[in-house]
């Protein structure tokens, strides 16, 4: 499959994710947006990943190269699982203070 | 069109698809479960790709465990369509406007760039993405940011509870 | 010897330091001894340089360098030679006689004032020797300075009286403007000939063109019209009797009026070379003697007169300088000293027997209570009148005859200033001791002769009043007897090659003049005490002339309505009108304009997160878009510029 297909589809899904946080409100919404952005990411090191292992297959049969690329993934998914406890915790207490989910809410930036 | 070709296309229509819904959908659940099958389509691309066990950590760890943690919140907080705060028109608007700028842009950048033709990834063969070979290169050159995520994962559990507690 | 001359002003200034840091824990009697004995010691020392320089010559004392740099350089360096070690005998000789007599006048003043007093007057001292003793135009500036501060606080002293404190005042500002003369004379050496230091300046005056000559020595005359009341800058010093009595003897006989005389005298050669501003020092000195001298014949304050006189005296002196005379200037700088000296310590003894009283139509008949200040007083009087054998006929005598051969118009202008002279100081001497007693039964009931501590200073200043003027015998009198200019030759040795030989008035003439001018006086004399000898208090307005005197021409009315209320005015108008509106509308402006720009621009930070990212977003496009298309965006630059 050419790379370009890969990137073209990665860039759709990233893109919606922004999309996603730029016209919603909601704190949740959001949040489920940026795990989308982040698959995206993820796909995409796959799919650069196998690229590269088809490069290197050419040279040798027995090559590894490539395989970093899955790794990150893996990390990638390790952190967005603390990064998501984390977050829906912070949504949660948010809730609890002012009953609603509102990042609009979230405005102390401003003093 | 060979079968490889057919299904990608097909998980990519589906992922597209049900990633707009994810933000088009009102209801906070409806939004969930879209994003559920935007997973479930990421996941059959990993199996095109021949990564299995990334394609299974997937469906476990994102599917699984954070979208039902998703899905729990906000059943916890009784919400739905009628509660969704809503953004002014013209925020939404500039929003999707400077979003698709973002993305025409990129997708112009990828079309210029002639290092990247001829570059294929290798579908539905290449063993580097089996248990076996990643789980040797992770205990082994990668082993010291294996445990560290140990304690990445520690801290945000406490960090959770001391949040949920307060 | 000579390398001792920095201790000349050591001490005064250890003197002024211990007095002034101790003023609270110092008791009367060590004030009064530090005070005094510093002078004192300065004056052994003086003493001994004075003779080491009779004997062996001047020598210049390089100390360290004061200013360094690469095309300047100004060693803080003390010039000794014949002229400085005299104005050292008399600044100390006469400073340490005031010292004595302060102890004692002043000794009413608490301890802390007292010290107050003692440490203004050592610096006042100090300044005064910085500024003989300065081998170069910026210590002598230095010195300048300092006894523009020094009679600043002093005149000062009872800061309490705001009279007092305005008339310290006046006299900073009046000495400002001259010293802003001086200070431009500097700078104007400075940058032609690249020194300050006199040697080398006299060395090099050739090199100078007469227009820089001329300038250079009508900004140092307008720095010796501040510091020497000349006209226009004069009106300074008779305010300046606010300052305690010893204080106005320190000032008007041994320091500050005298820097003046003393810098042109120094700089006589600048001004040999100069006619066109020897003239006009001759004729600003003549007018200041006979204009002083109009206004001291009516003035009713004893120290007034005193003051008025001192002007008209140190008109006299510039009038010597100006037609060339500068031995005579200094000699009657020295006689000056002696007399008024004695005049203003007598003046003091007086004002402490009558509690404060200062007003001479109250006083009279003190002979029988004050037989020493009595007998000084009228030895003064009579010296400065210009009585032979008194001092001050000599120096007089030698300053006329040197205005007549230059124009004979100065010698009789200056004669009726000196006849004026006798009159005014004999209404004052009769005023004072003879006829009646006019004060108050209580005034009278104290009335008393003063301590030793200050009658001892009139007794030996009243002998150096008498014998002082024979160090300058004219020549018709004794051949060679002017030892004074002899041994002041050296310093004006250029000058007088410069000036060419002096043609010498026939001995019948000279004769003539001196007798004629002398029983002139004497008769004035005889005049004056005849008709105040019955004088009695009368509260008569006085009309016309005598009016127009005791108003002292109205010049500092006219002073005020010509310079100082116009320059009020216009200060008036930019507070209000400039500063208000203009500077300050422009300054608040800025801000208010600073202001208005960040409360519209604080309206972009909204504080919602949506907005932050929003604006990150098309930040990332921009940034993509300028990072890719580089080229492109250069290529679009140089098209439109």
């Amino acid at each position: 499959m050419p790379i370009q297909y890969y990137i073209y589809f990665c860039l759709t899904l990233f893109s919606i994710g922004i999309i996603g946080v730029l016209t919603r409100r909601n704190a949740i919404i959001v949040f489920m947006c940026i795990e989308l952005m982040l698959n995206a990411v993820n796909l995409l090191l796959v799919a650069f990943s196998k690229m590269h292992y088809a490069a290197g297959l050419r040279q040798d049969p027995a090559t590894s190269a490539g395989i970093d690329g899955q790794l990150f993934v893996f990390f990638i998914m390790v952190v967005a699982a603390a990064e998501v406890s984390v977050g829906l915790a912070i949504i949660v207490m948010m809730y609890r203070n002012t009953h609603s989910v509102d990042i609009n809410f979230l405005n102390r930036l401003k003093n | 069109m060979s079968t490889t070709e057919i299904l990608f296309f097909f998980l990519t229509a589906l992922a597209i698809f049900s990633a707009i819904m994810v933000l088009v959908s009102k209801n906070p659940v409806h939004s969930v479960l879209w994003l559920i099958a935007v997973f479930f389509a990421i996941s059959g691309h990993y199996i095109l790709l021949n990564a299995q066990f990334l394609a299974i950590v997937n469906l476990i760890v994102y599917a699984g465990a954070i979208m039902v943690l998703f899905l729990f919140v906000i059943m916890l907080m009784n919400l739905n369509a009628e509660t969704e705060p809503q953004k002014h028109i013209w925020m939404k608007l500039a929003g999707a406007i400077s979003g698709g700028c973002f993305l025409m842009m990129l997708v112009s950048l990828v079309r210029q760039a002639s290092e990247l033709n001829g570059k294929t990834a290798l579908m539905a063969e290449g063993n580097i993405g089996l248990i076996k070979n990643l789980g040797k290169a992770l205990f082994s050159d990668y082993v010291v940011p294996f445990e560290i995520t140990s304690v990445l994962f520690l801290s945000a559990m406490v960090g959770a509870v001391v949040i949920g507690k307060k | 010897m000579s390398k001792f001359v920095y201790l000349v002003p050591l001490f005064p200034l250890l003197g002024f330091l211990i007095n002034g840091l101790g003023r609270k824990s110092l008791s009367k009697s060590a004030i009064s001894l530090i005070g005094s004995g510093s002078i004192l010691v300065s004056f052994v020392v003086s003493l001994l340089i004075f003779f080491d320089v009779k004997a062996n010559g001047g020598s210049v004392v390089t100390l360290f360098q004061f200013i360094d740099t690469d095309s300047i350089h100004i060693p803080f360096a003390f010039q000794i030679d014949q002229l400085s070690s005299l104005f050292l005998l008399i600044i100390t000789g006469i400073g340490f006689l005031i010292h004595l007599y302060s102890s004692a006048y002043m000794h009413e003043e608490a301890s802390p004032h007292y010290a107050r007093y003692f440490a203004y007057l050592n610096l006042f001292v100090f300044s005064m020797l910085l500024l003989v003793l300065g081998a170069n135009y910026v210590i002598m500036f230095i010195g300048w300075e300092g006894v523009g501060l020094c009679s600043y606080l002093l005149i000062g002293f009872w800061f309490t009286n705001n009279d007092y404190n305005y008339a310290a005042r006046k006299a900073f500002v009046m000495n400002r403007i001259g010293d802003l003369g001086f200070l431009l004379a500097v700078f104007w050496l400075l940058s032609k000939l690249g020194t300050a230091t006199y040697s080398d300046v006299f060395a090099q005056v050739s090199s100078l063109s007469s227009f820089d000559i001329t300038a250079i020595t009508m900004l140092l005359f307008v720095g010796a019209m501040g510091k020497s009341a000349q006209i226009p800058l004069y009106t300074w010093l008779p305010d300046a009797m606010a300052g305690p009595t010893p204080v106005s003897a320190l000032i008007h006989a041994a320091t500050m009026v005298t820097a003046g005389i003393y810098m042109i005298a120094r700089s006589n050669i600048l001004y040999t070379m100069a006619p066109a501003t020897q003239t006009l020092v001759a004729v600003i000195g003549l007018a200041t003697a006979i204009f002083a001298a109009t206004i001291a014949l009516r003035q009713n304050d004893i120290k007034k007169v005193l003051a008025y006189s001192t002007v008209s005296q140190l008109g006299y002196m510039f009038l010597g300088l100006g037609v060339g005379a500068y031995t005579g200037a200094v000699f009657h700088v020295m006689t000056h000293a002696f007399f008024k000296a004695l005049l203003f310590l007598g003046a003091g003894s007086v004002i402490h027997a009558m509690h404060h009283e200062q007003d001479i139509r109250k006083m009279g008949a003190l002979k029988k209570y004050m037989p020493v200040t009595h007998i000084t007083f009228l030895l003064a009087c009579l010296a400065i009148a210009g009585i032979p054998p008194f001092s001050g006929f000599f120096s007089k005598d030698e300053i006329l005859t040197a205005a007549f051969s230059k124009n004979p118009l100065y010698y009789f202008v200056g004669v009726a200033g000196a006849l004026m002279t006798a009159f005014y100081m004999f209404r004052l001497y009769t005023l004072t001791f003879l006829g009646q007693f006019r004060g108050t039964h209580e005034q009278e009931h104290h009335l008393h002769e003063s301590p030793w501590q200050m009658t001892l200073p009139l007794i030996v200043l009243a002998v150096l009043s008498v014998i002082g003027g024979w160090i300058g015998i004219p020549e018709v009198f004794v051949e060679n007897a002017h030892s004074l200019e002899h041994f002041l030759a050296p310093v004006f040795a250029e000058s007088a090659k410069l000036a060419g030989q002096e043609h010498h008035l026939a001995a019948s003439q000279e004769y003539m003049m001196m007798g004629g001018t002398t029983l002139a006086i004497i008769l004035v004399i005889l005049f004056a005490v005849n008709s105040y000898k019955k004088y009695q208090l009368s509260e008569e307005e006085t009309t016309g002339v005598s009016k127009l005197l005791e108003n002292k021409w109205y010049v500092d009315e006219l002073y005020d309505a010509v310079i100082v209320n116009p320059l009020q005015a216009l200060a008036g108008f930019f507070k209000n009108i400039i500063e208000k509106s203009g500077i300050d509308g422009l300054v608040n402006g800025v801000g208010k304009l600073v202001g208005y720009g960040s409360r519209q621009l604080r309206l972009l930070q909204s504080g919602q997160v949506g907005n932050y990212i929003l604006v990150m977003v098309l930040g990332m496009v921009v940034f993509i878009l300028i990072w890719f298309n580089d080229a492109a965006i250069m290529q679009l630059l140089n098209k439109i510029f």
